[in-house]
């Protein structure tokens, strides 16, 4: 029981960022029809908005502290932030521990300006083009991102770490009045899982309650209609690309302390995330936050010693393995609508 | 003798009765028109003989054989061509290309692995490809980009390319939906001169009633999903259940 | 010639010509002189030109002519390179029985996986072969250890088994070779400072290559080829003349696959080693853009994008900051150190950016690849309505 918990609980996590990513996927390629390989990308470059915010908090001036002195009995010199200056010592400290969710604020503007600058110098010249040009100009892009990261911060991983609050661990098994400390969670984790249901609520909800998500929901439903109705589309699907652009960087941002980013870890979402949408079903926003809790959580059962004792390396292939049976047995996907990239 | 026989056919969407009970029999070697209103069941029945859909009760006999439940491809095989209503060519490929991918498909059937034969090698097929050129006034345009050709040219090679499948029977969706008034008679006096030449069945679905008077052997009227009268096209424009059923509209 | 008709026959010419000089060709510049290191005459670099050849010539059956957009072809290069290995580690040294296992086993998985993933086509059909050949990574890495040797990749030992061949002197280092006639064995001809060098890998690869090239002419040139690209077209209306697309659309596949498999046979026969990278979906994406950027659907457009992302990939990383400098020092020294920074970036490691910049501006203004480039130029030099620049189907001509 413990261990069934302890899974789903894990799974929770990485299924998160599944369906945060899936979602803005599915976005982008409902109102869009544009499949974005350079979502992933995305993600990434939010993850390293913490990143930047971050260092930039910590940016320091040195200062001779005449109350330390080194081991040669000199004056200590040390790193004062320069945001002490701006908001005295403690302050400046709770600010440069909080960098991780205070970067959500960087990261919206950042992300909506690149998706902005994404859909209208690039991906607006190719709704007309066929399928593959769009693949291959979104990878070429992701690479190009990618490898701009990489350029500026290296290839190595840098540890971002979750506000102090929030270091522990929440112990589920006292909580459920099981075996206390048989089921052990970090808080962290916790808060992304409740960050990414708040976004995917607050995405939902526009889509369900304002004139604009609406139009864009009638505009998934057949475009052709919407466009007759004289509906300027194109200033919605900027904006809809910026807003997928953002969904993805804020995942990315809140992933940071989970796991430290690299420049490649958008890629190595992205081919799951597809997988996810596929088996969501193209098109459909539910069927894609869904199955990437689904696929998030069967993944981690996968990871269960146990079952890696029978099957080995089933954790490594599940997910495709599960993409590849639904593609065959449900072609649409499990929420798929008729009629979605099935020429 | 007949060679498409539809006995008793049903088929109906939810609640809605598309076809009711469909009776009608295609002779060989004639031309026959089934002609409806909008909303007659015109296209449900079309995809029932080509098996995009399988009725819920009754039977559809081409040469003695059941078509139902078939994929395009085996229909095709048993000699079934079809005409779009907008033409279906191979528009990327040459007009002489689109023919004789047909010819290939008459000859090897459907799959062949004739991956080291050069195309250029097969002089009988490019005979016969460019007879029916020939035969559709469109060898000139052999070697141009079928996408570049103009509708009624498009029109033509497709017919081109269904006749040199030397089907039994030629099914043909709207010939001259959408077309303006030149290439319509055109149209027609190509079907005309093609049937006049190789004696071919076909079966023209229509809702234009004016294209099949000059062409139709025997006409079915379709109206609400069932053929309410069956009758050479000199009795048909007379009869009163056709005038109400054009005229009076759905009701 | 050979069942093929003068212009394609001429084409094969072009090919083996240059195939058979590359040594001449890609040593332009004299020993020592500062345009030395444009020279890119060296064996392990001329096999890689030829083999990525073959890979890319494998890649544009299936998507030139279907245009089913496969993102997993590494895989079949990488199953290719463990038969190969094993066939080296257990029968014999002698490349022949690896270079035939590889294209076997390749093409054995690449109809499992074609069979499979064809049921669905568009994107779907990308995902599925993604799918695949990530599934395929992770595999060899993890459980498949025991067959794949995981990161560190498989070797020749000199334990191995080998069981045709007669046991190692002692302290010989197994090395691979075609009946005695080593992989690594080079003759190296200097003609006053230019020193050119003819290996004996490269010749073998080379001559894989020009097979290749030859049956890709002919399936282009056959019914077979022209129903492939009647798929492309237009798969209704094949269906409604009679034709099954699946059946072509596999043997496509496979065929593909096979190319892949006897590219990556070839890769371990020269440098006896493979391991699981080779099957990252970034080396899936390489032949994708190798074959686009040549020009998709044409002849020999693969075969030029393989050459040149292969040799720019070796030059762009040999540049460093130092021959940056040397290149702008003729400028004043504030636009030296802005041009130097500029380049900076694109250049050593960079050669990713430089690929993906070179990828995105291929795909956005030059979908046709170079083969359409060069007959837009052509088109604008010479008067001349669609010269021949020997791509056969940049524009479709008449079948014969």
């Amino acid at each position: 029981m413990d261990a069934i918990i302890l899974q789903v609980l894990n799974g929770l996590d990485k299924g998160s960022a599944y369906a945060l990513i899936a979602l803005g996927l599915t976005l982008i390629f409902g109102t869009l029809g544009v499949v974005n390989f350079a979502h992933g990308a995305l993600f990434m470059i939010g993850a390293f908005c913490a990143v930047t915010l971050s260092r930039f908090l910590n940016l320091s001036h040195q200062v001779i502290d005449p109350t330390k002195t080194d081991f040669l009995g000199k004056p200590l010199k040390v790193d004062v932030p320069y945001i002490y200056g701006l908001f005295g010592e403690n302050a400046g400290n709770v600010i440069i521990d909080w960098a991780v969710p205070i970067s959500i604020l960087l990261a919206i503007p950042v992300m909506v300006i690149i998706g902005f600058i994404m859909e209208r110098g690039l991906i607006r010249h190719f709704y007309k083009r066929p399928h593959a040009d769009q693949i291959l100009v979104t990878f070429g892009l992701a690479i190009v991102l990618q490898e701009i990261i990489k350029y500026f911060y290296g290839a190595n991983p840098i540890p971002t770490p979750a506000p102090d609050v929030f270091k522990g661990s929440f112990d589920f098994g006292a909580f459920f009045g099981l075996d206390s400390s048989g089921i052990i969670y970090p808080y962290w984790r916790l808060v992304y899982f409740a960050f990414a249901a708040v976004i995917i609520g607050a995405v939902f909800s526009f889509l369900r309650f304002t004139t604009f998500g609406m139009v864009v929901r009638a505009g998934m439903a057949d475009r052709e209609t919407v466009g007759l109705l004289g509906i300027n589309i194109d200033k919605r699907f900027t904006i809809m690309f910026g807003l997928a652009a953002a969904v993805a960087g804020l995942a990315g941002v809140m992933y940071t302390p989970i796991n430290s980013p690299n420049y490649h870890m958008g890629m190595d979402f992205l081919v799951l995330s597809f997988v996810v949408v596929v088996v969501g079903g193209m098109g459909s926003l539910s069927g894609a936050v869904l199955a990437g809790f689904m696929l998030g959580i069967l993944e981690s059962f996968a990871s269960l010693t146990i079952v890696l004792e029978t099957l080995p390396g089933i954790n490594q292939i599940i997910i495709f393995l599960v993409a590849i049976i639904v593609l065959l047995t449900r072609p649409r996907g499990l929420m798929g609508k008729a009629g979605v990239m099935e020429e | 003798m007949s060679i498409l026989e539809v006995k008793g056919v049903n088929k109906s969407f939810g609640g809605l009765q598309a076809l009711n009970d469909v009776n009608l029999s295609v002779e060989e070697g004639t031309v026959h028109a089934i002609i409806g209103p909008n909303g007659a069941g015109k296209s449900t029945l079309l995809n029932c003989f080509i098996g995009k859909l399988i009725p819920d009760t009754g039977s559809v006999m081409f040469d003695s054989q059941s078509l139902l439940g078939r994929k395009p491809h085996e229909i095709n095989q048993m000699g079934v061509s079809r005409v779009f209503q907008t033409p279906e060519i191979f528009s990327d490929l040459t007009v002489f290309e689109n023919v004789i991918i047909a010819c290939f498909a008459k000859r090897d059937g459907s799959f062949e692995l004739n991956a080291l034969v050069s195309v250029a090698s097969q002089f009988d097929m490019k005979e016969k490809a460019e007879k029916m050129l020939i035969d559709v006034s469109m060898i000139e345009k052999r070697d141009e980009i079928a996408s570049s050709l103009s509708r009624g040219d498009k029109r033509r090679l497709e017919m081109a390319m269904c006749l040199a499948q030397e089907p039994k029977l030629l099914l043909l969706d709207e010939p001259t939906a959408g077309m303006a008034r030149a290439d319509t008679n055109n149209t027609i006096d190509l079907l005309r001169e093609i049937q006049q030449a190789s004696g071919i069945t076909m079966a023209i679905i229509e809702h234009d009633m004016h294209v099949v008077f000059s062409l139709a052997e025997k006409i079915s009227v379709l109206a609400q999903g069932t053929v309410i009268v069956e009758d050479k096209p000199e009795n048909i424009k007379g009869n009163p259940k056709v005038q109400e059923a054009y005229l009076g509209g759905a009701h | 010639m050979l069942g093929l008709n003068k212009k394609d026959a001429g084409l094969l010419l072009v090919v083996i010509g240059l195939t058979v000089f590359a040594p001449f060709i890609l040593n332009p510049f004299p020993e020592g002189s500062a345009l030395a290191q444009f020279n890119a005459g060296y064996p392990d670099l001329m096999q890689r030109l030829v083999i990525f050849g073959i890979f890319a010539i494998g890649f544009n059956i299936l998507f030139g002519l279907t245009g089913y957009l496969s993102f997993g072809h590494a895989a079949f290069l990488g199953v290719g390179s463990y038969a190969g290995i094993w066939m080296i580690k257990l029968l014999t040294l002698n490349v022949i029985p690896a270079i035939v296992a590889s294209v076997l086993v390749a093409g054995i998985f690449s109809l499992f996986v074609g069979w499979i993933s064809l049921r669905r086509s568009g994107i779907y059909f990308s995902i599925l072969t993604l799918a695949f050949a990530q599934m395929s990574y992770s595999l060899a890495y993890s459980v498949l250890t025991p067959i794949t040797g995981g990161e560190t990749g498989l070797q020749p030992k000199v334990g191995d088994p080998r069981i045709f061949d007669s046991a190692l002197a002692e302290g010989v280092t197994p090395r691979a070779n075609l009946f005695g006639v080593f992989m690594n064995d080079s003759y190296e001809l200097s003609l006053g400072s230019w020193v050119f060098t003819f290996n004996a890998g490269y010749y073998i690869a080379a001559f894989f290559m020009v097979i290749a090239f030859y049956i890709s002419i002919r399936i282009f040139r056959s019914p077979f080829g022209l129903m492939l690209r009647a798929v492309k077209s237009n798969q209704q209306r094949l269906n409604y003349t009679g034709i099954q697309s699946k059946p072509y659309t596999l043997a496509a596949f496979v065929i593909s696959g096979m190319y892949a498999g006897l590219a990556g046979g070839l890769l371990v026969a020269m440098d006896t080693q493979a391991g699981a990278e080779r099957m990252f979906w970034t080396a899936s994406g390489e032949v994708v853009l190798m074959t686009i950027l040549g020009g998709a659907g044409t002849l020999i457009g693969p075969v030029l994008g393989a050459g040149f992302i292969k040799y720019f990939e070796n030059i762009v990383s040999k540049i460093n900051e130092g021959i940056l400098q040397a290149w702008f020092s003729f400028m004043p020294e504030a636009a030296q150190e802005f041009f130097v920074a500029i380049f900076y970036p694109f250049i050593g490691k960079g050669w990713h950016l430089t690929l993906g910049l070179i990828f995105m501006l291929v795909v956005i203004f030059l979908p046709g690849g170079l083969m359409e480039g060069g007959q837009r130029i052509s088109n604008l030099f010479k008067k001349k309505s669609k010269s021949d620049t020997g791509s056969g189907k940049a524009s479709p001509a008449p079948a014969e």
